[in-house]
């Protein structure tokens, strides 16, 4: 079972991840709290996607530990998994299907209850009820986004997993999306996303870690005071080698 | 058990609504199965002898070439739209996964048989409407789903996954496709249930062995 007793959300301790003869995280170490939004920063191939799959329990670890409310990853895989919800890169809906249809069946995947009511409040939360019975297939990107980001929120995860969540949205939906995080802050959950727009970021976030190389090269918990070290320490000039698995 | 059964034909009923959208599979496999039975009709001089003869070899022959190009865009729907990861996502064993897909590959072979196995029978002029063909295609179309789902994981992310799935899942399924051939061939010679236990029971632990071993293995290969 998990320990509700744990004050961190997440413990990543000597992460090491390679694709092939590429490292991608090099013994990474990391600690986030319970009830904060942190936003991982850092060029391309800098281990941020690698680092949120990993969270995910999308992509294994080569060696290390990481723990997710003081569950190891490596045990109750289902159970860390239902204590999180993730948005990653692509929507990954099934595009034949109306966004009623996909969030169903991924309540049943979720082995979710009342599952009419939570669609309905889910689909309010993130603007998309007006097209419940579209078919992913007609949607913008941007909307299928908040589809995805729908289904992520509909179990109400601890939590909360965001790889550029902005990306695809207008300005309205990033206005609400913020809404959806502000909340969860304010519910006590955590959310880790990561993104390349610093400067709305450094606003939303309780915390900034900046990877470097597959390292956490700065750790700040005053994101707002600390703006001009964390943009020095993000630094565009530097692409790392681990890119192609960005 | 109840959970995961919701689970696994949730998943089955999933695909088989998108099949029903999209006709990919069932329409591929049903048309290259009576293509192949077809085109032997003609070729064959198919008198009562031979009918027995070659028929049985015929239509295993044509469903299995058939089931592997509905075996391989099956998956391939899944990694296309990266839903695969969704299912990955949620909170359910991957075997799960794993019995979900192979329960949507077993009702898309099956209802492309009901389809191939009527004008089989008409074209050959052979008696198939029998328990013991149901027994026969039950046994072998759960084997190749169960065989099938797990080398069309294996071969998904592969870029020449269209060769590399034949290569891997025939010779894997060839005991099965001799266990169907030998007792579809008894069933039209009139045998009895006698005469073809032995090869259904290799099927039977065909199949009992496959499904378990590939839920195991399964779970090993979405690691990425």
């Amino acid at each position: 079972m998990v320990s509700q007793a744990t004050q961190l959300a997440v413990k990543a301790e000597a992460i090491v991840k390679n694709y092939g003869e590429t490292a991608v995280l090099r013994g990474l170490e990391l600690s986030l709290p319970v009830g904060e939004v942190t936003v991982l920063l850092g060029t391309n191939g800098a281990g941020k996607t690698t680092l949120l799959r990993i969270l995910a329990m999308l992509t294994s670890i080569d060696s290390g530990n990481v723990s997710i409310y003081g569950t190891d990853l490596s045990r109750n895989g289902p159970d860390v998994r239902a204590l999180t919800g993730s948005v990653l890169h692509s929507p990954m809906l099934y595009a034949d299907m109306t966004i009623r249809e996909n969030l169903m069946f991924f309540a049943e995947m979720y082995r979710l209850q009342n599952v009419d009511d939570l669609i309905a409040q889910t689909t309010e939360k993130v603007g998309i009820e007006q097209r419940i019975d579209d078919r992913v297939r007609t949607l913008s990107h941007g909307f299928q986004k908040r589809v995805a980001l729908a289904r992520a929120l509909m179990h109400d995860p601890q939590l909360l997993l965001l790889d550029e969540p902005e990306s695809g949205l207008d300005t309205r939906s990033v206005s609400r999306l913020d809404q959806i995080i502000d909340d969860y802050r304010s519910a006590g959950r955590t959310v880790v996303m990561t993104t390349h727009i610093v400067e709305h970021a450094l606003e939303i976030a309780d915390r900034a870690v900046v990877l470097n190389n597959g390292l956490v090269g700065l750790n700040s918990a005053n994101p707002s005071g600390d703006r001009a070290e964390i943009l020095a320490a993000y630094s565009p000039d530097t692409e790392s080698s681990g890119s192609a698995h960005q | 058990m109840k959970g995961s059964l919701a689970i696994i034909w949730a998943i089955g009923r999933k695909d088989l609504l998108l099949e029903i959208r999209n006709k990919d599979v069932v329409v591929a496999v049903a048309g290259f199965a009576l293509l192949v039975v077809v085109i032997f009709t003609f070729a064959t001089d198919l008198n009562q002898a031979n009918a027995k003869l070659v028929g049985p070899g015929v239509l295993w022959a044509g469903i299995a070439f058939a089931g592997v190009t509905g075996l391989n865009r099956a998956f391939a729907l899944e990694v296309e739209g990266n839903t695969l990861e969704a299912l990955m996502l949620a909170p359910i064993s991957r075997d799960l996964i794993y019995l979900g897909k192979a329960l949507g590959n077993f009702l898309f072979i099956t209802v492309a048989q009901i389809i191939v196995i009527p004008v089989f029978a008409v074209l050959f002029n052979l008696v198939v409407f029998r328990w013991e063909m149901l027994a026969i295609s039950l046994l072998t179309t759960l084997g190749f789903s169960a065989v099938g789902t797990l080398f069309a994981a294996m071969s998904v992310r592969v870029r020449a996954r269209e060769v590399m799935l034949p290569l891997l899942f025939l010779p894997v399924v060839t005991p099965l496709l001799m266990a169907a051939v030998e007792s579809t061939s008894h069933m039209v010679n009139g045998r009895s249930w006698s005469d073809m236990s032995q090869w259904l029971q290799l099927a039977v632990a065909f199949d009992v062995a496959f499904i378990v071993v590939s839920a195991f293995i399964f779970q090993h290969i979405l690691e990425d």
